[in-house]
């Protein structure tokens, strides 16, 4: 038990590994075998990482869990895994959301359900690398094994469009991660100066390069305001990219669009998040100088994304496109209370992107229930839906409402406390996030209106069946969830509390001294 | 039984019906879903009663009380404007006060009333037990709204009823007019919540909480210790933006259109949450807020003159609508005008009192028109009613003692209440002459178009069709009891707020205690006694005169045989077609907001996919481009000079390739020779 | 006791068939088993040194012949199974890759 506590992180991570290569085993011919194994898998995955939530302690700010053994010596580089709060959240979040994706695949994957199911089990340990990752190279180790797997899932299993949009998804995601890379490496050849001058950091971390993200940590408040000017851009276009920040966001509707539902589930819930966390795992914390220095120009993209993301999708005549520009909008408010750099915001920023998880998460899946029944998207294809399908309806509208954030669920917590942060800085990013969120319910309610009520006029969609106990379990869950965090986030709050404090004090620290309002605060 | 303690139940008891009946509804009976739903609300009335009645045993000081269930949102640290540190901290909480008491009691009353109509209304429609989960629904959303404690609450409570209003009014969703409408009202209102937002933002951004009793003392101590004062920026934008959301929710200019349209819902939908309660939610806000607007008399003006043209502008457009409902919601949306006139001029009682006499007789005048619409197998079209008078007996007579309270009657609760509210505006401190002539105007409207409803609906004659008029009846016992209940109280309810001439005005001084100013001026009250008794009553005889004079314009034209109303209309065509179409605001709302969005979404998605999206497809281009360049190059210089190195070779080999036959026996052939040649060898040196 | 040439003589003749089995004939069988005949005939010149000599290491090396004659038969016909699937001949001549 001890050694199952003291590693949880390493066998969440590779439990979906060690599924896959088992998995790997089977013959081909045996899906039936194949898909409960993957199912098995995926769900054990979810169990295992209860006794993190469980056992982790939400008081303490510093992070937890932390193992590291040696990998490559002569580079310094170690295998280091740990978590706070916030990738707490964020690890649960891929758990949870990694058996709804392989479950909603059930009946949707008919060709090559071997590889599928293995590509998706690589995908997940991947992903949770990502976010337990204290080490810059296996850090980006992970996030380039994560983009192999969803390559692939677009590629292979996608819709017409589908080389296109794999393509452009990869080598997108690729000149950012290399430019990431670069940023990483400037970092690591400027750490031996910094600790050199500092004995309180080569004590600690030693002498040498390093990839150690807490030694980064550590050296940050000391790094030139040139460096770290570089250093962020680099990073900035690696994790805008991922997010999608406008003007990076065009790759994510053809992604989502081509992309098999569960990769749009997954890829909408998980991976877009990726990008925020590195935001707030590295930008943030080891560059706050060039933090402070960039809000305009973030907050001006966030908004942009907001509105523009908004206004895109109210016009979208494809349901699928319609969400997807729907989250190049929501993520728009994640980056608006991120770098409100205050509690507010950032708590606010850490659990809408566990929101949009939820609803983006299940509102893809909604649409895959449409799409496996009828074949299409189209909206106007649509319409009356509500007259053969009522519980899908019921489903479709709890979903609704919490991604246009009505409260008792989740999306309003979110939303509200990153306008709190937001109005704490500027009157006016509130008031302009606001009317994104006016337009959410604009095209949010436009398309529930043209889908499911009206005359059922099309005679193809006479004949729907209503969602099947499968259906039903991959979205209970969700709805479970977005209840949950709308009637009791506090257990969310709890874990966000010490680590955001600790971002927001760096972030404090670096702020010109001419700022009041931020010199007060500092106490 | 402690009822102040239990407060907190007040709203679970529908959920608890609304869980029932979303989730069972399907397989129950009807009676059974009619009676959970109705139970439900009843509950809800009788703790609420219980909680009201204890309340009141309080102290006159300490008639407020507050429940905090558990901590709802804990998101961290933040810092006021003013440099006070703080916690974003949100309790799930209820608060019973004198206000919410009046508000709760309203509610749940009339909604148990409503909810028992509607089991006679509703019974033959399909969805019955929808209808009713979603009416459960509503009552908790409503009940969160006025009894929550904090500005949070409301504002659950607040998108809550939104949320219900937006299923409610899209009850008959196969009707594309019904789905259009619910959606209308909801993003409207959207425009609305907005505001409230906003305000209720820059509320913790200012003072750094959320709670009325935390927010009103640091007002007060503020302005006690000179760091507020009136007229000061940051109130007037608080109220400015607080009203932008009371605009939404209770459809004032410019947002008030989505509430005709909401008539497309089910009529005791109309009547409960179109009427007596959800509309009237912007009310509770501004006088709940009333210490915020008190600092801020410039937002009151503003409050007053939307309240006051809103009246105007709606009473206009009633006059000559055809339908029973859209008469009604015109009327709802004139009155809420009366109601924010009197919040505007600083009467906050005269305006909470007035919403609970329109609660009554508004709820009243819609279920007697839904019993009318019933009786004509879903005809709303006056123009084919006429002569129902003998034929629908109760509906006629609780309907016109509803009409007689609307239309302002002497004795009657509509006009202790609209008087108070005419009086205040030409007599309070911010009042204004001007304001009392327009509302006087408005009560003469107000009188002529419910009147000319009535006539059209129940005198002259029969114009209903043939077919229908056989089969007239009066609405079932389930439909008529709540009517007349709600006559009785529209008799009734005004005798608690008597004009100072008549006798103590019992509705001010239980409110009292919610609408204490915030500085201890006290003049207002002196400079009242200033104005004589004599001035009072003149002018509510001046106002009864005018109603007195719209009664009579509707009598002669609908109620006698008159062919003036066609007279009329023709002879001021333009000015009637533009009040038929409304004054053509929703045309010019959708040619300046709904279509330029769309077109802007529409341009927006243009640019993503061509320049933003096309930036990164010519990138991809171009540098396919270079690469084929680079190819060209690589294939033909770079591997050229390489090749060339081969095809050299190659060329000059050829005899010797001539011997690679491919055939393996040939190979053999030449290996055997050769060792039969290296074995000749070796013996010819021996031999 | 038979002299040791009509050990040699038999070897000589057995292993010119072999060749010339192998030089000529078109079916891979047929080839494979002229190689064994060659080895055979070594074989038999190994033994009858071996009993000439009185010296046991010709019947060791006789031995370990038959060994990887069998092991290459072995995979000899592995070869020519795989190359039957693929060409569906036993003709050696249409197997002609090699050829420039």
């Amino acid at each position: 038990m001890d050694f199952f506590d003291r590693n949880i992180l390493s066998i969440i991570t590779f439990w979906p590994l060690a599924g896959m290569l088992v998995l790997l085993l089977i013959p081909k011919e045996s899906t039936a075998l194949i898909k409960w194994w993957a199912n098995i898998v995926a769900v054990t995955g979810f169990l295992v990482s209860l006794p993190l939530w469980f056992s982790f302690n939400f008081d303490d700010p510093q992070m937890q869990k932390v193992v590291s053994v040696e990998w490559i010596r002569t580079l310094g580089v170690n295998f280091h895994v740990g978590v706070d709060g916030i990738s707490l959240l964020l690890v649960m979040l891929t758990t949870l959301i990694g058996p709804l994706a392989v479950l909603s695949s059930w009946d949707a994957i008919q060709t090559r359900v071997k590889e599928y199911y293995a590509f998706i089990l690589l995908l997940q340990a991947g992903m949770l690398g990502v976010f337990i990752s204290l080490d810059f190279f296996m850090f980006y180790v992970f996030w380039e094994v994560m983009l192999v797997p969803m390559y692939f899932l677009i590629g292979v299993w996608g819709g017409p469009r589908k080389l296109y949009a794999a393509i452009k998804f990869f080598l997108y995601t690729l000149i950012g991660s290399v430019l990431m890379l670069l940023g990483i490496l400037a970092l690591y050849f400027q750490y031996p100066t910094i600790a050199a001058m500092h004995p309180e950091i080569s004590s600690q971390f030693g002498t040498l390069p390093t990839f150690n993200v807490l030694a980064l940590h550590a050296i940050g408040p000391y790094l030139s305001e040139t460096l770290q000017f570089w250093v962020f851009l680099a990073f900035f276009v690696g994790f805008a990219i991922k997010v999608p920040m406008f003007p990076f966001h065009t790759w994510l509707p053809d992604a989502h669009v081509e992309a098999p539902t569960a990769g749009s589930v997954i890829l909408a819930a998980v991976l877009l998040k990726m990008g925020t966390y590195g935001f707030l795992r590295f930008s943030i914390p080891i560059l706050p100088d060039a933090t402070v220095y960039f809000v305009p120009m973030m907050v001006t993209l966030a908004i942009i994304a907001i509105i523009y993301g908004a206004l895109v999708a109210m016009m979208q005549p494809d349901m699928k496109k319609l969400v997807a520009y729907s989250s190049v909008s929501h993520m728009g408010f994640v980056m608006l209370g991120m770098f409100a750099l205050n509690p507010n915001g950032l708590n606010g920023s850490i659990i809408q992107q566990i929101n949009h998880g939820i609803s983006t998460g299940a509102l893809f899946l909604i649409v895959g229930i449409i799409y496996e029944r009828r074949h299409t998207r189209e909206i106007a294809q649509l319409g009356g839906l509500s007259n053969v399908m009522p519980s899908y309806a019921v489903v479709f509208l709890i979903m609704t409402m919490s991604s246009i954030g009505l409260p008792l669920l989740n999306g309003f917590i979110g939303e509200f406390t990153i306008m709190a942060g937001a109005l704490q800085k500027n009157l006016w990013w509130a008031v302009a996030g606001g009317a994104g969120i006016v337009l959410g319910a604009a095209y949010m309610l436009w398309l529930y209106q043209r889908t499911m009520f009206g005359k059922l006029d099309n005679p193809a969609n006479q004949n729907l069946k209503d969602m099947n106990w499968r259906e039903w379990a991959t979205l209970i869950p969700l709805i479970i969830m977005a209840f949950w965090i709308g009637l009791y986030p506090a257990p969310f709050f709890r874990a966000l509390d010490k680590p955001v404090n600790k971002l927001v004090e760096i972030v404090k620290a670096a702020a010109p001294p001419d700022a009041p309002q931020a010199a007060r605060e500092i106490r | 039984m402690n009822f102040l303690d239990l407060i907190w139940l007040i709203p679970l008891f529908p959920v608890a019906g609304f869980i029932i009946n979303g989730l069972f509804g399907k397989r129950m009976p009807k009676s059974a879903v009619g009676t959970i739903a109705a139970g439900a609300v009843l509950i809800s009335f009788i703790f609420a009663v219980g909680a009201v009645y204890q309340l009141a045993q309080l102290p006159e000081h300490e008639r407020s009380h507050e429940v905090v269930v558990y901590e709802w949102i804990n998101a961290g640290s933040a810092v006021t404007t003013g440099g006070q540190a703080t916690r974003f901290v949100v309790n799930w909480s209820f608060l019973l006060d004198p206000l919410s008491s009046v508000m709760v009691l309203v509610v749940t009353g009339i909604g148990f009333l409503i909810h028992v109509y509607s089991n006679g209304y509703m019974w033959e429609e399909d969805g019955f037990y929808r209808f009713f989960a979603y009416l459960n629904l509503f009552m908790f959303s409503m009940l969160t709204l006025i009894l929550g404690s904090n500005y949070l609450m409301m504002f659950i409570g607040w998108e809550g009823v939104g949320l219900c209003s937006y299923l409610l009014i899209g009850y008959y969703f196969h009707k594309k007019s019904a789905g259009d409408a619910a959606k209308k009202a909801f993003v409207v209102n959207r425009v609305g919540d907005w505001g409230l937002a906003t305000g209720i933002l820059l509320i913790f951004a200012t003072f750094g909480s959320l709670d009325y009793h935390t927010v009103e003392e640091v007002i007060r101590a503020g302005v006690a210790s000179g760091q507020y004062v009136v007229s000061q920026p940051i109130f007037i934008g608080i109220a400015l933006a607080l009203f932008v959301g009371a605009c939404g929710k209770s459809a004032q200019i410019p947002l008030y259109t989505w509430l005709p349209d909401a008539m497309e819902g089910p009529t005791p939908v109309s009547a409960l949450i179109h009427a007596a309660t959800m509309v009237t939610a912007g009310v509770y806000m501004v006088a709940r807020s009333n210490w915020i607007y008190q600092m801020a008399p410039e937002a009151l003006a503003v409050v007053a003159v939307v309240g006051v043209l809103t009246a105007l502008f709606a009473a206009s457009i009633g006059l000559v609508q055809n339908d029973i409902k859209r008469v009604l919601a015109y009327s709802t949306v004139s009155q809420l005008g009366y109601m924010f006139l009197a919040l505007g001029v600083g009467a906050f009682a005269a305006g909470v009192f007035h919403l609970m006499t329109h609660a009554f007789f508004k709820a009243l005048l819609f279920l007697g028109s839904g019993s009318v619409i019933h009786a004509l197998h879903h005809e709303q079209d006056m123009r084919k009613m006429g002569a129902l008078k003998n034929k629908i007996p109760i509906t006629f007579l609780t309907m016109a003692i509803g009409t007689l309270a609307i239309a302002g009657t002497p004795g009657l609760a509509g006009f202790f209440s609209k008087d108070e509210i005419l009086w205040q505006a030409f007599s309070s401190e911010h009042g204004h002459p001007l304001l009392w002539l327009i509302a006087a105007i408005v009560a003469g409207m107000t009188s002529f178009y419910m009147f000319r409803l009535l006539f059209m609906t129940f005198y002259g004659e029969s114009r209903v069709d043939h077919h229908t008029e056989q089969h007239i009846h009066e609405s079932p016992k389930v439909m008529t009891v709540p009517l007349i209940v709600l006559a009785v109280g529209s008799v009734l309810a005004g005798y608690i707020g008597l004009p100072k001439w008549l006798g103590p005005n019992l509705f001010e001084h239980w409110l009292e205690p919610v609408f204490e100013p915030v500085q201890a001026v006290a003049v207002s009250a002196e400079e009242a006694a200033h104005h004589s008794v004599a001035l009072e009553v003149g002018m509510a005889a001046v106002s009864v005169g005018i109603a007195v004079i719209g009664f009579l314009i509707a009598y002669t034209t609908y109620a006698k045989k008159s062919d003036r109303a066609e007279r009329v209309s023709a002879q001021f065509k333009g000015m009637y077609q533009a009040l038929l179409n409304k004054w053509y605001v929703d045309e010019l709302y959708d040619a300046l907001f709904v279509h330029r969005a769309k077109d802007l979404g529409r341009g927006l998605w243009r640019f993503d996919s061509r320049v933003v999206d096309g930036l990164v497809n010519e990138t991809a281009v171009g540098t396919v481009k270079s690469a084929v360049g680079s190819g060209w190059w690589d294939r033909w210089i770079v591997d050229g000079l390489v090749r060339f190195a081969g095809g050299f070779v190659k060329t000059a080999s050829w005899p010797i390739r001539l011997s690679e036959t491919g055939y393996t026996q040939n190979y053999a052939l030449v290996m055997i020779v050769g060792v039969l040649v290296l074995v000749g060898y070796v013996l010819w040196g021996t031999l | 006791m038979v002299p040791i040439h009509h050990y040699l003589l038999l070897g000589a003749a057995l292993f010119t068939i072999g060749v010339v089995g192998v030089l000529t004939r078109r079916n891979i069988m047929v080839i494979l088993m002229s190689i064994e005949l060659m080895m055979n005939a070594v074989n038999i010149n190994l033994i009858a040194f071996s009993s000439q000599l009185g010296h046991v290491s010709g019947q060791v090396f006789a031995i370990f012949v038959i060994t990887v004659a069998a092991a290459e038969a072995a995979v000899g016909l592995g070869i020519v199974i795989a190359m039957f699937k693929n060409k569906e001949t036993m003709n050696i001549n249409e197997i002609d890759l090699m050829k420039w």
